[in-house]
């Protein structure tokens, strides 16, 4: 037995023969297994472990579990380094590293104590009414309050560990371990359902771990290990300890984040840290439970003022003395049990201190057969010690306040308890509506809304037996509803001790005023006290949200486990209604805080979004070329030679395939097969052109709009056989089309028979262009004439390329001759890499998205999304043409007739050719027609694409203005923020004006 | 996460499907006889209701069909899935 | 007049414990008739009394608010305000509302903390980069601050992002606005509450709309769970629940209700000193004075009027969030929550007359409602007062929809917010 100063000689459920080392603010400690840090520091008599987050006042710890909001600490360092987990969860491990936060320098000596001594110029909501003045300062006060505020420190290198997500399905899901989950779980598990049993904690059994109660004639924690041992050889039952229930939405789905490997030493590096269950359960039982209530009295925030029933936990659980001399002070009989468990391991306790007129009963008599005083209506009216209790203040009480001379008790610890609070975060969560319970003065569940039960201590049943039955019921009920039929055998019975619930008090009365002297803390965590909630409700902020958004009351890391309820009762006294109508806030997922990296699991970095690549990507990465996003697909971008940079290579490129042959990996582009009787009906609907007389084996382009007349995709189309299409798409709208398509078919025309199939994947597609594209292709095939007669522009055959079978399309997006060849994807590589050796001879040139865009601006051919943004008619890219005016209605006609969208001066699409040749427009460049010194100006559109065009010789632009088509030889201006650039409207077409070389 | 049953594939997460808002919005027959006024209804207005909605969904991660959805839009409560075709219930 | 909000104030008080703050507003009994009632007790139907009490000199003015005063969006946005909209109707609206920010809390002398810390923009592909600098050079020409950088420049900005060249999406560059930034949203309500109280203006809380009231085209008043109160004009705001006013008042309006999801991270120090928004990743985030990670992303896809999201939608948000910033990952999410935003086809808002004489309706903000509250209610109080739109407004009326005069922000918004 070492220096563990305040390890009882014998009890708990730790494991005495492990000693663990580890570090506090870089001293030295031991604890054992199964300690969390907070016992452990409480085993070596540290209270002291953080300062608050307002006043920088010195705290303890107040609780044994989750619902701690003090003992906040930065646990590691490094790129592993956690912030605000509370120490009272923390399991300890050999070589921990724990670390105080909050504070400079030191945690004994805090500067931002300092806000302490002034704390009556810092009432809620004080930076509302001040740091208005000089009226551009707020961002200077700011960058102090800023760096004063905030509690841990978030790591500065990535995170290094790995986080995983599943699913699960089950009939019954119980959150929660202690009595009442136990119980469920076995019934339901015994009737034979799918069970789940959940529980934050790492060992299972709740309350029972540190109870002295009987349950089937054994002590509390044995029949745990025994109801474990049942759930554990039952082969539907999944057992999660460490696993927070935080969420509860629609549709019986919930959220439960495991701590896999986050509590150990050395984790096995296929194991993830955290784990995300995302379940859905055909039943649910909440047995989550009830957070004992801490009173409201004069400095109740010191360390070493703790809840009484923490002090069992430590105690019972984990061995530990908290402190040597205690002072209790309860309103009512259940927290006797505290005084008794710390007398029982040889700590010493002052005095009870009642808040309750009379008290009597058979806890009455047990503390004082222990010879311990009981004080009945007194109260503690003011605490003393400066890092840690060391004394408290009682007088008796009277007329809602305190008389007679004060009485000054010594001690290391103080106990408190105001009660019990049921945890109906979940229940809340998943829209139940919470209903007030009198007796117990809480809120507990009312109306359910969702598939679920509500068991033990979070419906207010505080004993142990009812928690034992209720839970037996629930978990038997939930499994017949599931639909199973087994014997869910019976209830476990039990001996102890019952609950009896007592008014409560809001706040303990003191000597003084409240705020006058000392302070009534409600939310620890964030510095709210009683007379912050009375400053707020004399202010007007009267519901319980504004409360809480104005005093910061219940917004901690603790979301106000502990806080909450005094808040409540403090408002509703002073509002003099009762707290039912006062109401409460809103409970929000998470339960407790979760690491952002268990919702993110897997899915980020290469796994953020699938990367799609054509078959020809291995040939591009090998020539070097840099790809572009487009949409999921990685595109080859250019193809740099030695000591060429983008601009070199495109030029290069845009120049080869003109006066040779390039070609271009097209494969991304969206494919849709279309086939059935009503196909060509389909595509007079959704193009604005008539498709009725496409013959078979001709191809036509066509503009898809919304039903509001803007273009939204266009490609070309191409007529397979008599009821049968293929479609092309844009690269990015590919998806967006089909489903289009779809949308239309089943929604509105099912009666047309239509068989629409994405065959983007299946062919892979490489373009050739240029003059000598039809030598090189006629190398390649034997089967397929390529003569302009037989194999006219906008026409399809098909044969075989360089062996391969392939469809072959003469449709152009240079205007130059062109073939497009496609061929099932597995040969897309063969076939680029039999064009290549082929094209040798004839310098033939790969190019990328940047010259295809170059190119195809150089015959002033659009991109759906550049030249268009989702406001743009085709009569608005001068493409009238492509508008029916024979054929009957189609998706977007109607629109085209609305006052705005038939305007004759909306914005057109125009080329721009800059007064310098050599100087490139930006794309984006906003557009004037009449230069101001400075903005504002009234502009006109903006360039939508713009290259230095080495065909042409010059640069090109094209643009969309207003009134553009009536602005033809007009000089504009293109304003940049260092610069302003000239140019003159003209027709969008700068090359190839007459459309020759399309035959090659 | 809502539970949808699909009425070709049974129920599953909401993941999978792709909601198309408001359901049984005919598309006028006689686009060129009605008034700017009428077509903006059609493209536009919305019931949008607190309470039960009729809306269209698609199981777009599955079976791609369309079909209809009875949904509270306050609790979330899924009255009915039903066909595409099938009357309002 | 009300005591003054100042530091001196501040200090006298702390000498009477605190005990003489008089409250903020009143809780007055509605009175049978006002000149107008504004329904909707949130940043802009405050905003609008306040400033039809200040510009237009009307102060015989209620506004009810069935709940609790900011408890709709107000109090559940993710408080990012900018004015670096594409289209100059958005953008000269959105401009007005950003001068007014910029002197709002001297104005209703109660701090709402408008730190203008820079609001970037990420681009992460060539699309992306050319609708960047096709907004920034708009913003310029329309006078609104607005700049592009560089991936280097934007490294430089933020340090902690990840702006590694092969990252899925990888940051090419950025446009910031540094007069961009964030407010304390609560406190917008709070102080227009508090200088529209001041003004004589009587703020009805836990009072709903049941009914308008409208007689011959014309609209009387409306029907509340406190009683019929008279009105000779009726301006509507309020966010979520737009659809079921126009359909009390015989409309039918082009917008549908769909949650909005925001979250907070544990408070930690400071480690974010902007503000960041990416489409590609869709999120957009912030660091509170308090020290929480504020965040957001788009709707959710289908409508609703619960105040609670689908967790799907929270899990796409962090997995942008750690891809942008891997060192966030060992935080953790404290708290969800959901708004119910009133959507338009074109992601623009309707600040509009109605066929009815005396309704006005301001709404369909979308996602960017909070960053528009000054602007919103200057423009909605002049329109109340004048019986016609102001010329920053003029654009946004529900005619539009009707001639195809659509404001379609989704283009180059991306994530609209």
């Amino acid at each position: 037995m070492s220096n563990q100063t305040h390890r009882a000689a014998q009890g708990g459920i730790v494991d005495r023969s492990r000693t663990i080392g580890f570090t506090f603010d870089g001293k030295r400690y031991e604890g054992h297994a199964g300690d969390t840090l907070a016992s452990a520091l409480l085993a070596n008599g540290v209270h002291l472990v953080g300062r608050s987050f307002k006043y920088h006042r010195p705290r303890g710890i107040l609780t044994a579990g989750s619902e701690e909001p003090n003992a906040l600490i930065q646990l590691g360092d490094g790129p592993k380094t956690e912030p605000n987990l509370r120490a009272t969860q923390i399991e300890l491990f050999d070589g921990l590293v724990a670390s105080s936060q909050n504070r400079w320098p030191s945690l004994n000596f805090d500067i931002g104590s300092i806000n302490n001594l002034l704390s009556r110029y810092f009432p809620a909501g004080f930076y509302y009414k001040t740091f208005m003045w000089p009226p551009s300062f707020w961002m200077k006060y700011e960058y102090f309050t800023r760096r004063a505020a905030g509690l841990g420190k978030a790591p500065e290198a990535p995170d290094p560990d790995r986080y995983s997500k599943t699913f699960a399905h089950c009939d019954v899901l119980v959150v929660g371990a202690g009595p009442a989950g136990l119980a469920a779980a076995l019934a339901a598990g015994r009737a034979g359902a799918r069970v789940i049993l959940a529980d934050e904690q790492p060992q299972l059994g709740g309350s029972l771990l540190a109870s002295t109660d009987q349950i089937e004639g054994k002590s509390a924690d044995e029949w745990v290990v025994d109801a474990l041992a049942e759930l554990g050889r039952m082969a539907d039952v999944r057992l999660l300890p460490r696993t927070n229930a935080f969420g509860y939405y629609d549709h019986n789905y919930l959220t439960l984040m495991e701590r896999v490997t986050s509590h150990l030493a050395s984790p096995a590096s296929h194991l993830p840290r955290q784990r995300l269950w995302r379940v859905r359960a055909k039943q649910v039982v909440l047995a989550t439970g009830a957070i004992e209530r801490p009173l409201v009295f004069a400095d109740n925030d010191r360390p070493g003022i703790m809840l009484a029933n923490a002090v069992s936990t430590y105690v019972r659980r984990y061995g530990v003395l908290p402190g040597r001399r205690a002072v209790l002070l309860t309103n009512n009989d259940g927290a006797y049990r505290a005084a008794l468990d710390l007398a029982e391991a040889g700590g010493t306790v002052a005095a009870i201190v009642d808040l309750r007129p009379e008290v009597s009963g058979p806890m009455v008599d047990a503390v004082r057969a222990k010879g311990i005083e009981v004080l009945a209506n007194h109260a503690i009216t003011g605490t003393s010690g400066k890092l840690r209790v060391d004394g408290v203040t009682v007088m008796q009480l009277a007329r809602g306040g305190v008389f007679g001379e004060p009485r000054s008790l010594s001690c290391d610890l103080v106990l408190h308890s105001g009660g019990w609070t049921p945890s109906v975060h979940l229940f809340s969560q998943s829209r139940g509506k919470l209903k007030w319970d009198d007796a117990l003065s809480a809120f507990v569940p009312g109306v359910a809304a969702q598939v679920q039960r509500s068991a033990g201590g979070c419906c207010g049943n505080l004993s142990l037996g009812d928690c034992l039955d209720d839970g037996h019921s629930a978990g038997a009920e939930a499994a017949r509803d599931a639909g199973v039929s087994g014997d869910a055998g019976r209830a476990a019975s039990a001996l102890g001790g019952d609950f009896i619930p007592a008014p409560p008090v809001w706040i303990v009365p003191s000597d003084k005023p409240v705020g006058h002297n000392g302070k009534h803390f409600v939310d620890f965590q964030n510095d709210v006290t009683a007379a912050d909630v009375l400053l707020a409700n004399r202010e007007g902020y009267r519901s319980v949200e504004h409360l809480k958004r104005y005093t910061t009351m219940g917004m901690g890391t603790d979301q106000g486990k502990t806080s909450n309820i005094n808040a409540l009762g403090i408002l509703a006294e002073a509002q003099s209604r009762p707290v039912p109508e006062v109401g409460h806030t809103t409970f929000r997922p998470p339960y407790t805080p979760v690491t952002i990296g268990t919702f993110s699991g897997d899915d980020h970095g290469d796994l953020l979004e699938p990367v799609r690549r054509t078959a020809i990507h291995h040939w591009h990465e090998g020539a070097n070329a840099p790809f572009e996003n487009v949409g999921q697909w990685h595109r080859a971008w250019y193809y740099p030679k030695a000591g060429e940079d983008m601009h070199a290579a495109v030029n290069r490129e845009a120049r080869a395939m003109r006066t040779s042959v390039g070609i271009v990996d097209a494969s991304t582009l969206g494919k849709i097969d279309i086939q059935g009787p009503d196909a060509a009906k389909l595509l007079n609907f959704v193009y604005t052109n008539a498709w009725s007389k496409l013959d078979i084996g001709r191809s036509r382009y066509g503009l898809m709009c919304g039903e509001d007349g803007m273009v939204f995709d266009d490609g070309v189309t191409t007529r397979l056989g008599e009821h049968h299409y293929l479609m092309t798409t844009t690269t990015g709208n590919a998806a967006r089309v089909l489903g289009w398509l779809e949308n239309w078919l089943q929604c509105e025309y099912p009666d047309w028979k239509v068989y629409c199939t994405s065959v983007t994947e299946q062919w892979a597609t490489v373009a050739i262009n240029g003059p000598m594209a039809r030598r090189l292709l006629g190398e390649l095939t034997s089967d397929i004439p390529l003569d302009n007669e037989s194999f006219p522009f906008m026409s399809m055959r098909e044969g075989s390329v360089a062996g391969i079978p392939a469809r072959v399309f003469r449709i152009s997006f240079t205007g130059d001759l062109s073939f497009e060849v496609n061929v099932p994807s597995s040969y897309g590589h063969a076939l680029w890499t039999a064009l290549m050796a082929a094209g040798e001879k004839y310098q033939i040139t790969p190019y990328g998205t940047e010259t295809m865009h170059v190119l195809r601006a150089e015959k002033g051919f659009i991109i759906v999304g550049q030249e268009t943004d989702g406001s743009t008619t085709p009569q608005d890219l001068g493409m009238n043409w492509i508008v029916s005016k024979q054929k009957g209605d189609f998706i977007g006609k109607r629109s085209y007739a609305r006052p705005d969208t038939a305007r004759g001066d909306r914005k057109h699409l125009v080329g721009l050719l800059t007064e310098n040749a050599s100087e490139v427009l930006p794309e984006g460049g906003q557009i004037v027609a009449e230069l101001k010194d400075k903005p504002p100006m009234v502009m006109l559109g903006h360039v939508t694409s713009s290259y230095f065009s080495p065909n042409v010789g010059r640069s090109i632009a094209m643009a969309v203005i207003k009134n553009g088509r009536n602005r033809m030889g007009d000089t504009i201006f293109v304003p940049l923020a260092d610069r302003t650039i000239r140019a003159k409207v003209v027709e969008p077409k700068f090359f190839d004006l007459e459309g020759t070389r399309i035959d090659g | 996460m809502l539970l949808i049953d699909c009425p070709y594939c049974g129920p599953r997460a909401e993941l999978e499907f792709s909601c198309g808002g408001e359901a049984h919005i005919a598309r006028p027959l006689n686009t060129e006889a009605i008034s700017d006024a009428e077509w903006a209804d059609y493209l536009f207005m919305r019931k949008n209701p607190k309470g039960t909605q009729y809306e269209r969904w698609n199981h777009a991660r599955g079976c791609r069909r369309w079909f209809n959805v009875a949904r509270d839009t306050v609790t979330h409560k899924i009255y009915k899935v039903y066909k595409m075709g099938e009357p309002k219930p | 007049m009300k005591a003054r909000y100042s530091i001196f104030s501040l200090a006298r008080n702390a000498r009477n414990y605190h005990e003489n703050w008089t409250e903020a507003w009143r809780s007055p009994q509605p009175k049978a008739e006002y000149d107008v009632v504004i329904v909707g007790g949130g940043g802009h139907g405050l905003a609008t009394a306040y400033y039809l009490a200040k510009e237009h000199g009307i102060t015989n003015v209620a506004v009810i608010e069935k709940g609790w005063l900011g408890g709709g969006n107000t109090g559940r946005n993710t408080t990012v305000v900018r004015s670096n909209y594409l289209w100059d109707e958005s953008a000269h609206l959105y401009e007005h509302s950003m001068k007014l920010w910029e002197g709002l809390s001297q104005d209703l002398n109660f701090n709402v903390m408008f730190s203008q810390r820079g609001l970037l923009s990420l681009g992460h592909n060539q699309h992306e980069m050319r609708e960047i600098h096709r907004r920034v050079n708009s913003n310029r020409l329309n006078g609104i601050d607005s700049e592009i950088l560089g991936a280097e420049q934007v490294k430089e900005f933020c340090p902690i992002l990840d702006t590694r060249p092969n990252a899925r999406h990888p940051v090419l560059g950025a446009s910031l606005q540094r007069r961009g930034g964030v407010a304390r949203h609560d406190a917008v309500a709070w102080g227009y509450a508090r200088a529209a109280d001041d003004r004589g203006i009587d703020i009805i809380q836990n009072c709903e709309v049941t009914g308008v009231r409208i007689e011959q085209g014309r609209v009387l008043g409306v029907e509340t769970t406190k009683g019929f109160i008279g009105a000779k004009k009726v301006g509507c705001v309020a966010a979520g629940h737009s659809s079921v006013l126009a359909t009390m008042a015989g409309l039918r309006f082009p917008i549908e209700s769909h949650p909005l999801q925001a979250l907070v991270s544990e408070p930690i120090k400071p480690v974010l000193h902007t503000v960041i928004m990416s489409s590609a990743v869709h999120v957009y985030v912030s660091q509170s004075d308090k020290g929480e990670l504020v965040m957001g992303a788009g709707i959710d896809s289908y409508n609703s009027y619960a105040q609670t999201g689908s967790p799907p939608v929270v899990e796409n948000l962090l997995n942008a969030l750690v891809e942008l910033f891997p060192i966030f990952s060992r935080l953790r999410v404290l708290r969800t929550w959901g708004g119910i935003v009133d959507v338009c086809p074109d992601a623009s808002p309707i600040v509009s007359k109605t066929p009815i004489q005396g309704l006005y309706f301001n709404c369909g903000w979308g996602t960017g409602g909070f960053k528009a509250t000054p602007g919103s209610g200057w423009v909605f109080a002049y329109t109340l007062a004048q019986d016609r739109p102001h010329k920053l407004n003029e654009s946004f009326a529900l005619d539009r929809f009707i001639n195809g005069y659509l404001i379609d922000e989704h283009g180059a918004a991306g994530v609209a917010h």
